[in-house]
């Protein structure tokens, strides 16, 4: 079966995309495939390359990188939610004028229209952290 | 590009969080995509189609002007908690746009129409 993961919860303060993360190896494990990941709303925190955690902690972004190696994920982070709160490529960063950029690698900014996609694309779609 | 019936399912009240704005967003976009979209809101949720909205002191736009280009988006089956609205203390006059009043114990099969519900 293919599934569609939206993610709109940020990696800290709510469990919703750690569960997410969960939701998508097991997924995989059972041997589904997973057509794309996209980051919507706070959701799109998931994709900084600059979050930094304790050492006995493991960073979400990392490990959604290191998903996205391993079964070659896409990855698509919400280009107008990112940019609003200041995740950004370098391409962003240069179109709007800013000096850095924070988008990890792995990650790619699009529109809204690669969610109606991947929902077209997939057998199931499963939502986290909705309703906030 | 086949046609999948979208539902956008939403239930927080229209300021205070972006979810009102982003269940629009997303409502219009599949909309733009061509696929048949249908708007479900639940809880406070129906507040967000309430008449007269005034949020220029908070600094915020009005929802009710995006809600009302909902129709030139062929998006017109809205469907309204009954028992939301009431527990509310409103009714469908209250709202900016007509909407179908549905019941709870209706909910499971207006959800099984759809082929994916995006809850927001």
């Amino acid at each position: 079966m293919i599934f569609s993961i939206i993610v709109q919860a940020p990696p800290v303060q709510s469990q919703g995309a750690e569960t997410a993360l969960r939701f998508t190896r097991a997924v995989l494990a059972a041997g589904h495939q997973v057509h794309r990941v996209f980051f919507y709303r706070d959701g799109i925190h998931n994709g900084t390359d600059l979050a930094s955690h304790p050492q006995d902690e493991s960073s979400l972004p990392a490990q959604w990188q290191a998903l996205a190696q391993e079964h070659n994920l896409d990855l698509v982070v919400c280009i107008a939610a990112a940019v609003r709160r200041g995740i950004v490529n370098e391409g962003e960063a240069k179109r709007y004028h800013h000096e850095h950029w924070n988008l990890a690698p792995g990650f790619e900014l699009s529109g809204l229209g690669q969610l109606v996609d991947t929902c077209l694309q997939a057998d199931r779609v499963v939502t986290f952290g909705g309703r906030s | 590009m086949s046609t999948h019936r979208f539902l956008v399912m939403t239930r927080s009240a229209p300021y205070g969080t972006s979810a009102a704005r982003d269940a629009l967003e997303t409502a219009l976009t599949c909309s733009v995509f061509e696929q048949p979209v249908t708007l479900l809101f639940l809880d406070d949720g129906v507040f967000q189609l309430l008449k007269g909205q005034a949020p220029a002191s908070i600094e915020q736009k009005n929802l009710n002007a995006m809600q009302q280009s909902l129709p030139l988006y062929d998006i017109e089956r809205l469907y309204v908690s009954k028992r939301a609205l009431e527990l509310r203390g409103l009714s469908a006059a209250d709202l900016i746009l007509p909407v179908e009043l549905i019941d709870d114990a209706a909910l499971p099969a207006l959800l099984a129409q759809h082929d994916t519900v995006l809850s927001i």
